[in-house]
């Protein structure tokens, strides 16, 4: 039996799918109405799974008050209201597709001190969720 | 292998409160989760078999039976219920999401009759849930 448990957030941020090494057409082609040069916008919903032993004494595999904070300040203080392409510096040169906001957030939270990173799932939109496991990043 | 999945939902009040912390300790630990008077929730309860079907009937588990374990082994000892005061299995536990998923997992592993036990998911909120499933213990986990 193993355990993991699993905390959910939001973010709203915009992005614009373009890739600078193909051409204009070829982007359009690709990203359809993602390439909008204005960009458009989604409401994020973030979920975060650790897994680890249960504190006998808390009956916790973390806290929340631990697992929040590092959520707020590593992501969501980032990406939440903003242009992912203008103003995470990592989406500068990578498209902000969400396989690789999936990647780039795991990356931000592996670190997480208080229990095992194991699985960043992203839904877009209601209709559309991507995630990304541990063993990716063993 | 297919996997079939059940969900029903209950409510529960708890609390939480290590009698080994200070009051204190608890307050800081636990926060608002450590009024003595407790607080609920709607837990939504997701069970997940997994097996091949019975050529017979065409289903790896009868929901119908399904259903009434779950009523049995879930919903008459923690629906409309104080999870800390009323539920043995959780006597000297801190009822919180993980150790209730685990809870709920022992009791309905040894009751399913046909296929296999595969995840127990346990939200206590939209945007929490414990995940308890078969495979290795969580020891291989870090704690800091």
């Amino acid at each position: 039996m193993k355990l993991s448990l699993t905390r959910r957030y939001d973010f709203a941020a915009s992005h614009r799918l373009h890739a600078p090494q193909l051409s204009d057409a070829e982007n359009r082609r690709i990203y359809g109405k993602c390439n909008n040069p204005y960009g458009h916008g989604h409401n994020y919903a973030l979920e975060v799974t650790v897994t680890g032993p249960v504190d006998p004494a808390t009956g916790m595999i973390t806290n929340l008050g631990d697992l929040d904070p590092f959520v707020e300040r590593a992501v969501l203080e980032g990406f939440d209201q903003k242009n992912l392409n203008e103003e995470v510096a990592e989406f500068k040169t990578l498209v902000p597709t969400t396989e690789n906001v999936c990647r780039e957030i795991f990356r931000r939270l592996q670190n997480f001190p208080a229990a095992k990173l194991e699985r960043v799932r992203i839904e877009e939109t209601s209709k559309n969720s991507f995630e990304v496991g541990a063993e990716e990043f063993a | 292998m297919i996997r079939i999945t059940r969900k029903v939902e209950f409510s529960a009040s708890h609390f939480y409160n290590n009698p080994n912390f200070s009051p204190e300790e608890n307050r800081r630990i636990f926060g608002k989760c450590n009024n003595p008077h407790g607080h609920g929730h709607n837990y939504t309860l997701e069970v997940t078999i997994a097996g091949e079907p019975d050529p017979a009937t065409g289903m790896v588990l009868d929901l119908k039976e399904l259903k009434d374990i779950l009523q049995r082994e879930v919903m008459d000892r923690m629906d409309h219920r104080h999870l800390n005061y009323e539920v043995p299995e959780l006597a000297g536990k801190i009822p919180t999401c993980e150790n209730i998923a685990a809870v709920i997992w022992q009791l309905l592993e040894p009751k399913i009759t046909r296929g296999e036990l595969d995840r127990v998911r346990l939200y206590e909120s939209p945007n929490l849930f414990a995940d308890c499933t078969a495979g290795s213990t969580n020891g291989a986990g870090k704690r800091a």
